[in-house]
């Protein structure tokens, strides 16, 4: 039996959704020791606290609440500092975060300061006695490892949706605690430039639309966000090229330099599946294709493809996909 | 100004993998090897920065096998001024062991600013860059997109989930570099001639406790074999019903 400490992220003044997902897994992770605790760390400026009973919802029995002015944006020295100071005295066998961006960042803090073991972006974790087994992806999705980590505590951050939020309520007892001030330099936030409003993160979305160098000038990238607003709450992504292109912000880049995704539905406009882009959304669970050329390697990984003009494709689908949704 | 950039050797990420016999390893064989994409860039950032202030000196450091060496060259064919590899029989698994090792030499380096590429194709983990400036008790940007640095300060831009945040930081500082900040250029027969006298320092790494191996490494499973639906604008129905119905994405 042993407690776990979790990173319950929050951007403005709520938990997203990687913080529930990390939540459920310290939860199993907690369970598979024989029942331990579960302690979720709630950091940002006042009011944040407001929120806790929702990682209840997820699993936690404790949320620790740290509030602070100074968490108004993300202060990563003294929120890496908070949590490795919780560590250390509430002796925890494991301290989950989200491979999020901030968790990427927190992490490898974290595990310095406690002098821990950490394992990244993982997809599977298992107890056995005194070690832990997690699965995580390496060599861009390409192959599967699997690692034997010994000694507590144990840094691992979860992979944004492989481990689906689930709701095992309970009353989480809510405590607060202190906000451990950055000692040293730190980096200081003079702006936090929001994205396209209205879609989702591309590592959030279960449908993302995304073109390539098939839709032949950028103006025609129209054509992708009309679909993805028929489908409803889609996100866009692109292709490395069309990234490099300037038609599209490296920010939409899917693929091994650029986001890894896995969404419930991944469209492939006027892409042609160069193994850097299959990298980054050959996970999808059904993946549809539309390109002019039927010996594309996209049509290799492709559950449904259709050989064709995307100019001409794409509109009539989009009219379609509107019309069935209408129907519902 | 003083830069390392610290690089990592891994294999070309367009190679399609099989698995050692050993069952915890790739089967290297016929793999080609260079400096990884991300450590690539920050090589090329290190050097336009330096070039941008006409002036300064740039060190690459790596850890592992003798095989390294290669890509120590060949950043300093691209332009870096010496190198420093730090002897081990292998890259261990655990990245605060490597951070160690990189924190304790980078520590008595006198660098105004450390470069890591924001993770490695291999182990994909992103730990060693933001760890090792953790152990150094200095500032840390982890994977910026965008990057300058004059005056002994820098700015940098970090891409969030659907927003971007743009911060300020003092030097001494280290920076994992994401993609978008700079392509690293080809190195020249001049540069690859002057590189094979510039010097290269090998020591043992002072590795810290490696606290996990590699159990098992394994392809992930295949996916179903695609299928064309059709040609054109008349396969959009069918295409809108299997969504519907097979798929339940409508």
């Amino acid at each position: 039996m042993a407690n776990i400490l979790v990173y319950a992220e929050s951007r403005g003044d709520a938990p997203r959704k990687i913080a529930f997902e990390a939540v459920t897994a310290a939860r199993a992770l907690a369970d598979a020791t024989g029942g331990g605790e579960v302690h979720a760390v709630l950091a940002g400026s006042a009011g944040i606290g407001e929120k806790a009973s929702l990682l209840g919802t997820y699993g936690a029995d404790v949320v620790l609440v740290a509030e602070s002015a100074e968490y108004a944006t993300f202060a990563r020295e003294s929120i890496a500092a908070t949590i490795a100071e919780r560590a250390k005295s509430g002796g925890y066998r494991a301290v989950v975060l989200g491979f999020s961006a901030q968790g990427r960042d927190l992490g490898p803090r974290v595990a310095a300061r406690l002098d821990a073991p950490i394992v990244s972006d993982v997809t599977e974790i298992s107890v056995s006695g005194e070690s832990l087994t997690v699965k995580h992806p390496a060599y861009a999705n390409k192959v599967i490892v699997t690692l034997v980590i010994t000694g507590a505590p144990v840094v691992i951050s979860v992979r944004p949706s492989a481990f689906t939020a689930v709701e095992t309520p309970r009353e989480a007892r809510t405590e607060s605690l202190a906000a451990v001030p950055a000692t040293g330099a730190t980096i200081t936030v003079t702006e936090v430039k929001e994205g396209a409003k209205g879609r989702p993160d591309l590592g959030e979305a279960s449908i993302i639309v995304s073109g390539g160098r098939g839709l032949k000038a950028a103006e025609n990238f129209k054509l992708v966000e009309d679909l993805a607003d028929a489908f409803g709450h889609a996100a866009v992504g692109a292709t490395r090229a069309v990234t490099d292109d300037g038609w599209r912000p490296h920010s939409d880049q899917i693929g091994q330099t650029g986001r890894q995704v896995s969404p419930q539905l991944y469209v492939a406009v006027g892409i042609s599946g160069a193994i850097q882009h299959l990298a980054g959304m050959r996970t999808s669970k059904t993946i549809v294709a539309i390109n002019k050329d039927k010996e594309a390697p996209i049509f290799k990984v492709a559950d449904y493809g259709i050989v064709g003009d995307v100019l001409e494709v794409v509109p009539a689908l989009t009219a379609a996909v509107r019309d069935a949704r209408k129907g519902h | 100004m003083k830069i390392a950039v610290c690089i990592k050797r891994t294999p070309d990420s367009e190679s399609r993998f099989k698995i050692a016999p050993s069952g915890s390893s790739i089967d290297e064989t016929g793999l080609k090897f260079d400096i990884d994409d991300f450590a690539g860039y920050a090589v090329e950032a290190a050097l336009q920065i330096n070039e941008k202030a006409g002036g300064g000196e740039s060190v690459v450091i790596a850890l592992g096998p003798d095989n390294v060496q290669e890509s120590l060259r060949k950043a300093m064919s691209m332009g870096v001024d010496r190198a420093v590899h730090l002897k081990a029989d292998a890259v261990p698994a655990d990245g605060i062991a490597i951070a160690k090792a990189l924190a304790a030499e980078l520590a008595q380096g006198g660098y105004d600013l450390i470069l890591f590429g924001k993770h490695s194709f291999d182990a994909s983990s992103g730990v060693v860059g933001t760890a090792t400036a953790e152990l150094l008790g200095i500032p840390c940007v982890t994977a910026a997109s965008e990057l300058s640095v004059a005056n002994g300060q820098g700015t940098a831009r970090r891409e969030l989930e659907g927003a971007a945040e743009l911060v300020t930081f003092s030097l001494p500082a280290v920076v994992t570099i994401d993609e978008g900040v700079a392509r690293p250029r080809y190195p020249s027969l001049k540069g690859i001639m002057a590189a094979k006298k510039k010097p290269l320092e090998s020591k043992a790494a002072n590795l810290g406790a490696v606290r996990m191996s590699v159990q098992k490494m394994e392809l992930p499973p295949d996916r179903p074999a695609g299928r064309i639906i059709g040609e054109g604008v008349a396969a959009v129905p069918e295409l809108v019903r299997l969504l519907q119905n097979e798929a339940k994405v409508i």
